[in-house]
């Protein structure tokens, strides 16, 4: 930036200096010319000088002008402008001078010369500045020809302003095809406009006036000169004539050229401005509608923006937005028109048997205008509408209304199709962002379910020298409903419980804690197993809900009798192996599980069943989970290979007769992804 | 999955039920029970030769309507269950509870006898 300014400073400095020893030895030579003898100077430094002079201001105003990015099209303008403004009013201070002096002065050759070179300096000043500032309109839009275009065309003015300078005479033939090829030069970039399409009406209307100013400046200019020319031409013998450097009258005719061509398309662009203002306010608009649903914004506010929106759009004098939401209620958003007045419209075409828009069962734009041609006591003559569309489906419609008959042309109706196709999908998004976050707290709900489940498992079982216990327990992704427990009701009675609850997720989570509230509190009663099933079946009767129910089995182990008694609720039959059989054997019993039958019937469908354990008997209990589960084939693991798995390890203990049947199911389903619970529970009696 | 068809034989509805039914496949279950039991029938057979596997939560249904079902003297009878589908009733005890037959003739006569 620094370097920049001091550039700009050095080349106005070069230009300055140029144009003092271009003044000076000019008015020497003319000086020299009118007394006859030789000048001092030779006479080509005035040339050469003026060359410097163009050259220095040129880049002087390239720094200025073109590399300046806060400029805009009208500062631009307003640039031209203002050099112009100065040039002139200096210009005409040198000229009243010349007028209110006295007539010497004003037949005097020396200060003719002398104005004539100011006047000259100033005009070549304006014509660098706007030559900047035109670069800069026609290179607003640059494709890669028209850089280069552009780069001929500098290198033609460079050309010239050397060959002008150098005195060299080219043959006519050679400075006619020159002549013509800068002509097409510059018809061929006055041809780039595209900037006028930018400015809004009230930038057009100040850019016109502003290169009216322009071409007001240069014919001032023009004319002083000639005149200036003419007076000097008339008295002296030798001076720098302008006419001799072409680059003036090229820059001249170019500046000239481009300034008409912008001007006359500035004017035709005039009344059609308002259009390409409409349509960047679409393109806003439309932007407001996709935008919403970032900024956190809820549905009703997509519906107000495209209500808005559209209005604006197609000058719609009012409009209804009939909309059925996420929950299936119907609602209407109005804009200037009452929701009675909406509705009977709605009806008027329902009795005209207007089928499928209103009624949201159309899927495409359509001008019911001239239905509503029929109805009396309306204000509205024409009549648009649109169906919202959501997942292919259509949720609603955007009614536009017009009181002028015929107010709906096919743009519009392109326009607005646009904006209801994108609210659809920002009401799509935001429906669809609604239903993740659902999700994740349906996810954290299951998670705390699942935390719970694990709770209520005890972390200790109760064992002592005359049995051991192990239990196993892992759950799907989803909760399930497994529960195992254990309580010790005397020194020599231990109860036992195994459950799985019906259904999943929170509620089976929820029954499970039930269940184990109803086991501790009936466990130190000390029933027996019969009564506490009826009395559990009595109490789950009402919490579970229909159709729901709890299998389980219940034991209670008496160590000093050596018995088991237990009774079956629907839960899978216990598998007993006695110490010397060669196989286990699954216990056949019948029971119905608890919450089943509701009444105090359910005495009839439990029984009470007894047992004598040895040393070294093995009981092994289990859920569902376990009997069900499938290999990759869709084979399930079923009770024979249960009592395989327990039968390779006969001998072993509870622990690792555990391991080997939780070994053997993981082998058999193949993965150790679950489908369900598995819930084990192994009982090895020492004697 | 499940696809479950009805269709009326004898004054009786017959409810065939194809195909497995889980937790969430059992509310097209109770739909269908829910729709037969509405319409009056008196005589409800259900089909299920075809049944591949119900889990707990399709037996809730089959118990959910058993005290209706007795209080609107209506009979609902089973047949042509797979072993292991009828192993699972037998488990839960839900065997002492429904009527269960062997085929569709005897599950007939049962629920003549129954609503006589």
């Amino acid at each position: 930036m620094l370097k920049n300014k001091a550039l700009t400073r050095l080349t106005f400095l070069g230009a300055l200096i140029a144009w003092l020893v271009l003044l000076f030895s000019d008015v020497t030579i003319l000086l020299s010319s009118m007394q006859g003898v030789q000048p001092d100077v030779p006479l080509w430094l005035p040339r050469v000088m003026l060359c410097a002079y163009i050259i220095s201001l040129f880049y002087y105003y390239k720094f200025r002008i073109e590399l300046d990015d806060s400029l805009n099209f009208t500062d631009l303008l307003w640039k031209v402008f203002a050099s112009g403004l100065i040039t002139t009013v200096v210009s005409l201070v040198f000229r009243l001078t010349l007028y209110l002096g006295s007539k010497a002065l004003a037949t005097n050759l020396v200060f003719i010369d002398f104005v004539y070179q100011i006047n000259l300096a100033l005009l070549i000043n304006f014509l660098l500045a706007a030559l900047a500032s035109w670069k800069r309109l026609i290179l607003y839009q640059k494709s890669k020809w028209l850089i280069r275009t552009w780069a001929v065309f500098e290198v033609s003015l460079f050309a010239i302003l050397i060959y002008s300078s150098g005195g060299i005479v080219l043959s006519e033939t050679v400075s006619n095809t020159f002549n013509i090829l800068i002509a097409i030069l510059v018809l061929a970039l006055s041809a780039n406009m595209r900037w006028v399409a930018y400015l809004n009406f009230k930038q057009k209307w100040t850019s016109l006036l502003l290169l009216l100013l322009t071409f007001f400046y240069l014919t001032y200019f023009f004319i002083t000169i000639e005149d200036l020319t003419k007076s000097l031409d008339e008295g002296a013998m030798v001076y720098l004539n302008y006419h001799n450097q072409l680059v003036v009258i090229v820059l001249m005719s170019f500046i000239v050229t481009y300034g008409i061509f912008s001007f006359l398309v500035i004017l035709f662009n005039l009344p059609t401005s308002s259009v390409f203002e409409q349509k960047l306010e679409e393109v806003v608009n439309y932007q407001r509608i996709s935008q919403s649903i970032q900024t956190e914004q809820d549905e009703e506010s997509v519906y107000n923006i495209l209500l808005e929106s559209t209005v604006s759009s197609v000058f719609a004098d009012a409009a209804w937005l009939d909309i059925t939401g996420a929950n299936n209620v119907r609602k209407m958003y109005t804009y200037r028109v009452t929701e009675g007045e909406s509705r009977s419209i709605c009806e008027h075409l329902e009795n005209h048997h207007v089928k499928g828009i209103l009624d949201s069962g159309s899927e495409k734009t359509k001008n019911l205008s001239k239905h509503l041609a029929s109805m009396k006591g309306s204000r509205f003559r024409s009549l648009l509408a649109f169906p919202i569309v959501v997942k292919e489906q259509n949720i609603g419609t955007l009614a536009l209304l017009k009181e002028l008959p015929d107010g709906f042309n096919k743009e519009m109706t392109r326009i607005v199709s646009t904006f209801a196709n994108q609210a659809g999908i920002s009401i799509e998004n935001f429906r669809l962002m609604e239903e993740a976050f659902q999700n994740e707290r349906y996810k954290e709900e299951l998670k705390i379910a699942k935390t719970v489940q694990q709770s209520l498992l005890p972390s200790k079982l109760e064992q002592d020298d005359s049995f051991e216990v192990a239990a196993f327990s892992a759950s799907a992704d989803e909760v399930g409903g497994d529960y195992y427990d254990t309580s010790r009701i005397n020194a020599h009675t231990v109860a036992l419980i195994i459950a799985d609850v019906s259904g999943k997720g929170t509620t089976a989570a929820f029954h499970m804690s039930q269940m184990k509230g109803i086991f501790h509190s009936l466990a130190q009663s000390h029933l027996d197993p019969k009564e506490f099933m009826q009395r559990a079946n009595q109490a789950l009767v009402y919490c579970l809900e229909r159709g729901s129910f709890i299998s389980a089995s219940y034991f209670i182990i008496d160590t000093k009798e050596k018995k088991i008694a237990y009774a079956r609720a629907g839960h899978c039959p216990v598998l007993y192996h006695k110490n010397g059989d060669p196989q286990a054997i699954y216990l056949k019993d019948k029971g119905a599980a608890l919450g089943m039958i509701r009444s105090k019937d359910y005495c009839n469908f439990i029984e009470k069943n007894e047992i004598k354990y040895a040393a070294g008997d093995t009981m092994v209990l289990y859920t569902d989970g376990i009997t069900e589960a499938k290999s990759s084939k869709g084979e399930e693991f079923g009770n024979e290979r249960l009592a395989d798995a327990l039968n390779e390890k006969i001998g072993s203990s509870a622990k690792e007769i555990e391991d080997n049947i939780i070994k053997r199911l993981y082998d058999f389903s193949g993965s150790t992804s679950l489908n369900d619970d598995y819930t084990l529970m192994t009982v090895k009696f020492r004697g | 999955m499940v696809s479950i068809k009805r269709l009326q034989e004898a004054g009786a509805d017959i409810i065939a039920v194809i195909g497995e039914i889980d937790a969430s496949s059992s509310i097209e279950l109770d739909l269908a029970i829910a729709k037969s039991v509405g319409e009056g029938f008196k005589k409800i057979l259900v089909d299920c030769h075809a049944l591949e596997y119900i889990s707990s939560a399709g037996l809730g249904v089959f118990m959910s309507y058993i005290e209706e079902l007795r209080e609107k003297r209506i009979q609902m009878v089973l047949f042509g269950l797979k072993e292991k589908v009828a192993n699972t009733f037998d488990i839960l005890g839900l065997a002492d509870l429904l009527h269960i037959r062997e085929n569709k003739s005897e599950a007939l006569k049962l629920a003549n006898e129954l609503s006589v």
